[in-house]
């Protein structure tokens, strides 16, 4: 996985559990948690596939822009592989 | 006659009670369907021998017993206790057990606060919170108002609770969006050299461990 990631921006329906306040934003990669069940499938008594979860961070001018109160403030959260995109630059 | 006295008409126009409460009303609506949900598995765990009745009186009982007290006594060993300290920020589920707290399967991730860096925890998409350590979270925790505007404005917030921070400190909102639960270890308060671990323990309050606090000074 990529130092910096990128939240993708998709809107499935159902239980998951990537904050709608995260979605498009970049982040880097502040450690890795192992592999859990995904809860999308768990969610519906599927047979969970592990998948691999990070913990994110962001800052708080990636996710509020101007409206941020402390631009260099952050916000980390748990966020699964899937919903991850790996940026190298 | 008693009942008719002047101060007993003042409290019901004050709505509240002689000890100053306000008058709670009777639960006498019918049941919400997801009181009836829990209501109707319960017995069915029962009936088909799943659960005992006093197997599910022993699970509340022992959810009631825990309460911040287990985690501010984390938190005053990680304070005397440097090597202790540095396990619970490795792996703050085994320090916790290491302690003795019976927490289950409680994924644990302790959060230091420094000079420059104050943490606070939310869960913005429901109300995680580390329980088994912990006990019940606080019903502010819980609300929306504070799940939404702490990842937003959590300076905003934190002042409402008392705690004006200088832009100098960095804030680090985390949100617990998934298998992790958060405590914060607040720093130890100045002034503290001489006390006991069981008196810096006494100093350690729920909020400090939440984020929208500070510990207790000393006396």
């Amino acid at each position: 996985m990529a130092e910096r990631v990128r939240v993708r921006s998709m809107m499935p329906p159902g239980h998951v559990r990537t904050p709608a306040y995260l979605r498009g934003k970049v982040g880097e990669i502040e450690r890795s948690l192992g592999a859990f069940p995904n809860p999308e499938e768990l969610a519906y008594r599927q047979k969970a596939t592990a998948r691999p979860l990070y913990r994110v961070r962001f800052t708080m001018a990636e996710v509020w822009g101007a409206e941020a109160e402390n631009p260099d403030d952050t916000l980390d959260a748990e966020i699964f592989a899937h919903w991850l995109i790996p940026l190298d630059d | 006659m008693p009942h008719d006295h002047h101060d007993h008409d003042d409290f019901h126009h004050d709505g509240m009670s002689p000890s100053g409460h306000p008058y709670r009303a009777d639960n006498d609506t019918p049941l919400t369907y997801w009181q009836v949900m829990e209501i109707a598995i319960r017995e069915l765990l029962i009936d088909k021998g799943i659960a005992t009745a006093s197997e599910i009186a022993v699970q509340i009982d022992t959810m009631d017993a825990r309460s911040p007290a287990d985690g501010a006594s984390v938190v005053a060993r990680a304070w005397t206790d440097p090597d202790f300290k540095g396990r619970l920020l490795q792996d703050a589920s085994a320090a916790a057990r290491e302690l003795g707290f019976d927490i289950g399967a409680l994924r644990l991730i302790a959060v230091e606060n420094t000079a420059d860096i104050h943490n606070v925890v939310v869960c913005t998409l429901c109300s995680c919170y580390p329980r088994n350590l912990l006990g019940l979270p606080p019903d502010w925790y819980k609300t929306r108002a504070y799940r939404s505007r702490v990842v937003k404005e959590p300076r905003r917030v934190l002042a409402e609770f008392g705690l004006t921070l200088p832009l100098s400190t960095r804030v680090r909102v985390h949100d617990s969006t998934a298998d992790m639960r958060y405590i914060v270890l607040p720093a130890r308060p100045a002034g503290t050299e001489s006390l006991s671990e069981e008196q810096l323990a006494a100093l350690v309050t729920r909020d400090s461990m939440i984020g929208t606090g500070l510990p207790k000074s000393p006396a």
